[in-house]
């Protein structure tokens, strides 16, 4: 059994990215996975744990040439307050809003709930619908260098994503949307607070006289991945939302998505709710 | 064994160093290391509350944050709430509307509070009850306690408390 060998934490993403070169290296930034998961036995810290906590490139949440850039440290409670988030992507602040508890959102990061691939991750729904995409760091050559992906590849399963063992998340890339976005998130869950959501809707698209254009949805808790649901968006893709419309999406949305039984609901009530759900989400879209 | 390292950090407002193992939580450090047992283990994964402590002014689950990642950083525990006037008037509050049954999750429930004060200080009984979702409290059924904190909220509001 291998032990923790050192505990690091550097001041940049350059020396970040050259601890990572081994490629043995647990990543630890809010922590509130990291800690039940590694006391839990589900994962195991490898031979350096490296805190990411003082490298200031992953910090803040900026615009950047035509795009919101979310830094992977910005904390669930610094995008809720963020003036930039509120006025460009409110759609965020839906999801923050019901993330976990005030203190799990003040330690908790982005870029942690990213990294974390759950499929009932609460910000990747929207972050899916916003085409979000991810900002990785690594030093493959001796010199920093840096790839974009679309979240929508960036998971592969249950806790499993497409980074590489010597890459560091970044950030996330948003391009600002424009004035007649449409973008909205619904989780449904037990209680508000401190609940795996049972399944998580996001729709998002051009609105322009009743219907939705350049759709992008999005389900979670319902599949291995938060998914993308490319015959939910064609089936809604342009057609004006009345009642017969508004049926057929949510018919297709309930077949498109895979869920198990699990404690927390049924696989035929997570295709229950997703059919309810996406109905009455869109009888809002058509009534704004 | 495991990995040791040294860490040096402001504990209630005294500069404080401590050797911890590199994966241990800051309660355990409080509790186990340090000799603070104010702050509770509960469920010790981030549910309850009963952990709550205040890290650069924000409320956290000591019991989900590495103790090595309070090197640097400025932690305040139900100890150290103490020394601060405005604990006072939450003490006095708490005892005065019974917010206090078996007293497990009070000092988490006062740090939390505390912060909601200190953050919201307009937070009506709604949003207290918002403010305080992390916590939870098996005997008051949370009436009294949202009780307590609305009226240090409208005592700080009136200017009655410092």
């Amino acid at each position: 059994m291998t032990e923790i060998e050192q505990y690091v934490a550097p001041s940049s993403l350059e020396q970040a990215a050259e601890y990572l070169r081994s490629g043995e290296v647990t990543i630890l930034a809010g922590g509130t996975d990291l800690m039940p998961q590694s006391q839990g036995g589900r994962l195991k810290i490898k031979r350096t744990l490296m805190n990411i906590h003082h490298i200031p490139e992953l910090k803040g949440i900026a615009i950047d040439g035509g795009e919101i850039r979310i830094g992977a440290l910005a904390t669930i409670t610094e995008i809720m307050e963020s003036d930039l988030i509120k006025k460009h992507l409110p759609i965020l602040l839906e999801a923050c809003d019901h993330f976990a508890s005030d203190q799990i959102r003040n330690a908790a990061t982005l870029g942690g709930n990213v990294c974390n691939a759950s499929p009932a991750g609460d910000m990747l729904v929207p972050l899916l619908v916003l085409d979000a995409e991810v900002e990785l760091a690594s030093k493959p050559n001796g010199s920093l260098s840096r790839r974009r992906m679309p979240l929508a590849e960036f998971f592969v399963g249950p806790g499993k994503t497409r980074r590489g063992p010597t890459e560091l998340l970044a950030g996330l890339r948003i391009a600002l949307p424009p004035a007649n976005h449409y973008a909205r998130f619904f989780k449904f869950g037990t209680r508000p607070a401190l609940d795996i959501s049972t399944i998580s809707i996001g729709i998002a698209g051009m609105l322009k006289n009743g219907a939705l254009s350049q759709v992008r949805v999005a389900f979670g808790a319902v599949a291995p991945v938060p998914m993308r649901a490319p015959r939910t968006e064609q089936a809604l893709e342009g057609k004006r939302l009345d009642a017969a419309v508004i049926d057929a999406v949510a018919d297709v949305a309930r077949n498109e998505v895979t869920p198990i039984d699990d404690i927390r609901a049924t696989a035929w009530y997570r295709k229950e709710l997703i059919h309810n759900i996406t109905k009455r989400m869109l009888a809002h879209v058509a009534q704004s | 064994m495991s990995l040791n390292h040294d860490i040096e950090f402001t504990l209630n407002g005294v500069t404080r160093r401590a050797t911890v193992r590199v994966n241990m939580s800051a309660l355990d450090m409080l509790r186990e290391v340090i000799g603070l047992t104010g702050t509770k283990y509960g469920c010790g994964e981030g549910e309850c509350g009963a952990c709550t402590i205040l890290v650069d002014g924000l409320s956290l689950n000591s019991c989900l944050m590495f103790a090595v990642d309070c090197h640097g950083r400025d932690v305040v525990t139900i100890e150290g709430l103490a020394a601060d006037a405005r604990a006072d008037a939450l003490r006095a509050a708490f005892v005065e509307h019974g917010a206090v049954q078996c007293g497990y999750c009070t000092p988490g429930m006062v740090m939390q509070a505390s912060h909601l004060i200190a953050t919201h200080p307009d937070a009506d009984a709604e949003a207290i009850k918002r403010g305080i979702e992390g916590n939870l409290c098996r005997c008051t059924g949370y009436k009294k306690i949202v009780d307590a904190i609305a009226s240090v909220n409208s005592a700080v509001k009136q200017g009655a408390t410092p």
